[in-house]
């Protein structure tokens, strides 16, 4: 069942205030770090980074599919797959519902096929407003899909992961997950095929856990968040302060679990040039 | 019984330990110790012995039998050098075509500083990886606690058991009465909310079998050993891409969602 659908227009809701001016309906950004005012398009320009402080705004899944896929490329896959209340988890029927309306999104990933400067790959981006891009069983399922599409059709898949990890109120469905898209990721690489992941903040729980940890070339983007356990249970657990930048892409870098960080500015040309770097040699080793 | 009594039943300490159970199990049991990478993690078990006379790959999350032991092992929640320990035997157990037995018994995958330093969450993610591509068969049995992606990484199996007074969980109910109800204390909410018992598993069919413990636990090692048995003569006809094939199969169903 795969439903077609181009990108909507940026979603910038994550950190900005609206401002909708009925023409060109732009949005106003606003920094929360240093409080500039912004329009959507000198956003974009600037590579979702505050020109002025530094500051890196949230990324939507689908700016993310805007900024990095060629305009127009983006075709996506099973958009309507969406969660279920397995368990009849106390309160999470709202929550799905509240998700849906504050995000737009129907589900915590968005996947679909696309292109990098003229090269075709698979490609799923995390969406963030939706219960922190947590993974429940619609999201293991979209993931599983597409690596096994991808698989089919001999393609490389991008992804950018930002996820509190496994989505609690799927229970024990939702840590089957690990292990489900594992078994995918695993099969795809199986027929000798490229992926590579761009962790974002913050990436964290099951999701650290798993497919973000299993690509054959791991990004991340500068400060981002990424660890197993969250730094508040961490200095719950242990009653010890954190050093400063702990669990951040640089300190991953160091400590060997990071290939290279990646800025915003330069992620679509990197990309690209890995997906140049693994062209033709992509062969099936039984 | 309520669901959070079910929670301390299942972390009672007089509950058998991992080792009790490889005892009872395994003739000639031979631990070794490892991950060839940084160190020795208590809190995982691994060795080599004969089940029923064939060769068996032993991996296990071992809490300890007194507090000196459950100190010394953390109470079974390992490091990333336990999971990495774990790998190594089971790249083993496919060179050697060796089953891999596994026993699980953990709260979850040790949290702090040292273990995120050392890549607690790839040293998970490897090993789901690694046995997802596994062409010699896995069971797994859970004795006591499953919590997390600790457990996990030690039951991507063909098969999954649960010993009746066990429990699996995607997290903690004390992590998730913190996550979902930000109150700490509403730990029997949250037991109950997770659905964590050996009936909710089978009914989810995220397990195989419910196995019989006894009041005393005096079945448990008799019906573990069962288990194993019969499911290793089930898979002893099929090839090392059909075991794989059917490990992939099996997870891949597990689900929930719609269109
Ligand atoms: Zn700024």
């Amino acid at each position: 069942m795969e439903k077609l659908r181009r990108f909507k227009s940026p979603n910038l809701r994550l950190e900005h205030d609206f401002s909708k001016n009925a023409e060109n309906a732009r949005v106003t950004a606003v920094c929360p770090a240093c409080k500039r005012e912004m329009t959507d398009s000198l956003l974009e320009q600037e590579h979702y980074q505050c020109a002025r402080c530094g500051h890196l705004f949230k990324m939507s899944a689908r700016q993310r599919i805007r900024f990095v896929l060629d305009e127009g490329s983006f075709f996506e896959l099973d958009s309507l797959l969406a969660s279920t209340d397995p368990l009849e988890f106390p309160g999470y029927k709202e929550k799905l519902n509240q998700a849906r309306i504050s995000s737009s999104e129907k589900e915590a990933v968005i996947t679909g096929t696309g292109s990098i400067n003229g090269q075709a790959c698979a490609f799923f981006a995390s969406e963030p407003g939706f219960m922190m891009g947590s993974m429940g069983a619609a999201v293991g399922e979209k993931l599983s899909r597409l690596f096994e599409y991808a698989e089919e059709k001999r393609l490389s898949v991008i992804g950018y992961t930002v996820s509190g990890g496994a989505r609690v109120q799927e229970g024990i469905l939702s840590l089957m997950q690990m292990a489900k898209v594992s078994g995918a990721v695993r099969k795809h690489s199986d027929a000798g095929l490229l992926y590579i992941a761009v962790l974002c903040d913050a990436t964290t729980g099951g999701v650290a856990a798993s497919f973000a940890m299993q690509a054959d070339i791991i990004l991340a983007e500068p400060n981002a968040l990424i660890g197993f356990a969250g730094p508040r249970v961490i200095e719950q657990t242990t009653r010890q302060k954190l050093p400063e930048g702990f669990q951040k892409a640089e300190f991953q870098m160091e400590k060997g679990f990071v290939n290279k960080l990646c800025k915003r500015q330069e992620q679509k040309e990197i990309l690209s040039r890995l997906l140049k770097l693994h062209e033709g040699d992509q062969g099936e080793r039984v | 019984m309520n669901a959070y009594k079910k929670v301390q039943a299942a972390r009672s300490n007089q509950r058998p330990d991992a080792k009790k159970y490889i005892e009872q199990m395994i003739d000639g049991f031979i631990e070794l110790h490892g991950d060839r990478r940084f160190g020795d993690d208590p809190a995982v078990m691994t060795g080599l012995g004969f089940f029923e006379s064939r060769p068996v790959t032993v991996l296990a999350l071992e809490k300890g039998d007194s507090n000196e032991e459950r100190l010394r092992r953390n109470f079974g929640s390992a490091n990333p050098e336990g999971y990495r320990k774990s790998l190594w035997q089971m790249r083993q157990a496919e060179k050697f075509n060796r089953p891999i037995l596994c026993l699980v018994d953990t709260a979850g995958a040790a949290c702090g500083i040292g273990a995120e330093e050392r890549g607690q969450g790839q040293a998970i993610a490897e090993n789901l990886w690694e046995m997802m591509g596994l062409t010699v068969p896995v069971f797994s049995v859970i004795i006591g606690e499953g919590g997390s992606g600790g457990a996990l990484a030690l039951a991507c199996a063909n098969e999954v058991y649960m010993l009746e007074g066990a429990i699996y969980s995607v997290l903690s109910p004390e992590g998730a009465a913190s996550i979902i109800y930000k109150d700490a204390a509403k730990v029997e909410e949250a037991s109950e909310a997770l659905k964590l018992s050996a009936q909710d598993m089978l009914r989810f069919q995220v397990i195989e079998k419910i196995l019989p413990e006894g009041a005393d636990y005096e079945l448990a090692a008799p019906s573990i050993k069962a288990a194993f048995s019969d499911a290793l003569k089930r898979f002893d006809d099929l090839s090392p891409g059909e075991i794989r094939d059917q490990r992939y199969k099996r997870f891949r169903r597990l689900g929930g969602e719609k269109e």
